[in-house]
């Protein structure tokens, strides 16, 4: 079946439905993802982005059906990573004489990708280029996520082509905002954003706030991942308005790992203090939980309590991996606390707290260190600092 | 020596202030940063400064 977004704009794309782990193990897709690759039909057939190299008979399958993909004159390449360029050389085998189309990066970042012998012109904001009835221009944004990135918007039908920003790993047998539900929707773009664009926040803004400033009417914007927003588009870029502020609300995420259960003890006590001030949070061990998911509800939450067992005079191993990983998302306005427990000699809550600190991230009340097991006292302790820590939610 | 700016972020590298957070001594020119030295703020290469 034709997918349009506008006459003779046709998407292209591939539904992934079996991917669970992306960019190696970085993201869980649990929903799947989508590869959207766009085809528009003027006098010069253009094709905006690929997909993922493995599924690249599939794409030039969904172009068949529409015109002989030997046909395709240019191809707009927005992003260089692999999910995306992948089916360029399958493609430019087919159409060997197609114009290649993207920034300087883009160009560097192919060659190094794939060596091949494309006849590239190197764009930049505010190139136009006409197809015939239709006129592209070209926004750069790079670090939104790639040095390469770029936007590209179709004038006539007022699509914005902005490839990764604004996509969500979310297979459905649906490709429009108004088909799915809402809340699953928001819930993947809250992910993609937290995961994926959440250390460039500040270009974030800047650049929703240059395209308003371009004053350029946008009726659909078709991300490279997931439901094109066709029926609200205005309500994505508001939420990326405001995840860039790094705006929160009362909310705390506990996350913890324990070794033989003294931690969690004093977390679920913690926990209780938090629920007598009414304040939500959500509790995560971070040996049963998805990082991604917890990443996600960071990114609205103004509160981070973070606890270990100490091993080995340092925190447990996953926990650290988690700050590590914390530490590249750069998240602004938040206050954390820190909780754990040892045996002989502490060790894991001092560098926990050293490395909230490189999180960037203020530690809002003393922490909290028993030794062995906790006694009623110190439960009692891990109460009132949870209930504390609650208090100082303000936002 | 001169300052650079990131194209990308905005952001300013002083070479009177260096970059202590990353090791670079107060005093280093941006041409005797390390090759793999990137924007504290956004994280692009060296290639993407200009001065400023």
């Amino acid at each position: 079946m034709k997918i349009q977004l506008a006459d003779n704009v046709f998407w292209v794309g591939v539904v992934d439905w079996n991917v669970k782990n992306f960019h190696g193990h970085t993201f869980t897709t649990g929903r799947g993802t989508t590869y959207n690759a766009y085809l528009i039909v003027d006098e010069k057939i253009t094709l905006v982005d690929t997909v993922y190299g493995p599924f690249s008979g599939e794409l030039i399958e969904k172009v068949r059906e529409i015109i002989p993909p030997e046909k395709i004159d240019y191809i707009v390449a927005n992003h260089v990573e692999t999910d995306h360029s992948g089916a360029m050389p399958a493609i430019m085998k087919l159409c060997p004489k197609a114009k290649v189309f993207g920034t300087a990066k883009c160009k560097e970042g192919l060659y190094k990708h794939y060596y091949g012998d494309w006849d590239f012109q190197v764009i930049k904001t505010g190139d136009i280029l006409k197809l015939g009835k239709r006129t592209l221009s070209f926004i750069e944004a790079p670090m939104l996520h790639w040095p390469d990135s770029m936007f590209t918007y179709v004038k006539e039908d007022q699509i914005l082509l902005p490839n990764d920003a604004f996509g969500q790993h979310y297979a459905t047998s649906f490709r429009f905002d108004d088909e799915v539900d809402q809340g699953v929707l928001m819930d993947e773009a809250a992910k993609y954003y937290a995961n994926i664009l959440w250390p460039f926040s500040a270009l974030v803004v800047k650049k929703i706030e240059d395209v308003q400033k371009m004053g350029i009417p946008i009726k659909i914007i078709a991300p490279s991942h997931g439901i094109i927003w066709r029926k609200d588009p205005i309500k994505i870029v508001n939420a990326y308005s405001s995840w860039g502020k790094n705006e929160t609300k009362k909310k705390i995420i506990i996350v913890y790992e324990t070794m033989w259960g003294s931690t969690e003890k004093m977390a679920r006590k913690i926990a209780e203090g938090i629920t007598t001030a009414g304040v939500e949070f959500k509790f995560f061990d971070i040996n049963s939980s998805d990082r991604t998911e917890i990443v996600k509800e960071m990114l609205g939450a103004k509160g981070f309590l973070v606890g270990s067992s100490t091993h080995d005079n340092d925190m447990l191993p996953n926990i650290a991996g988690f700050l590590e990983f914390l530490k590249g998302l750069k998240p602004k306005n938040r206050i954390a606390g820190v909780f754990g427990s040892f045996g002989w000699a502490g060790g894991a809550v001092k560098n926990i707290e050293n490395d909230l600190k490189d999180v960037g991230v203020e530690i809002a009340q003393p922490s909290l260190d028993v030794q062995y097991v906790p006694s009623e006292g110190e439960l009692k302790k891990c109460f009132e600092f949870g209930k504390t820590f609650a208090d100082k939610m303000e936002v | 020596m001169e300052k650079y700016r990131c194209t990308v972020c905005g952001y300013i590298y002083d070479p009177q202030v260096g970059d202590v957070d990353r090791g670079i001594a107060a005093g280093t020119s941006f041409e005797s940063l390390p090759a793999d030295w990137v924007c504290p703020d956004c994280g692009v290469g060296k290639d993407m400064f200009e001065k400023a």
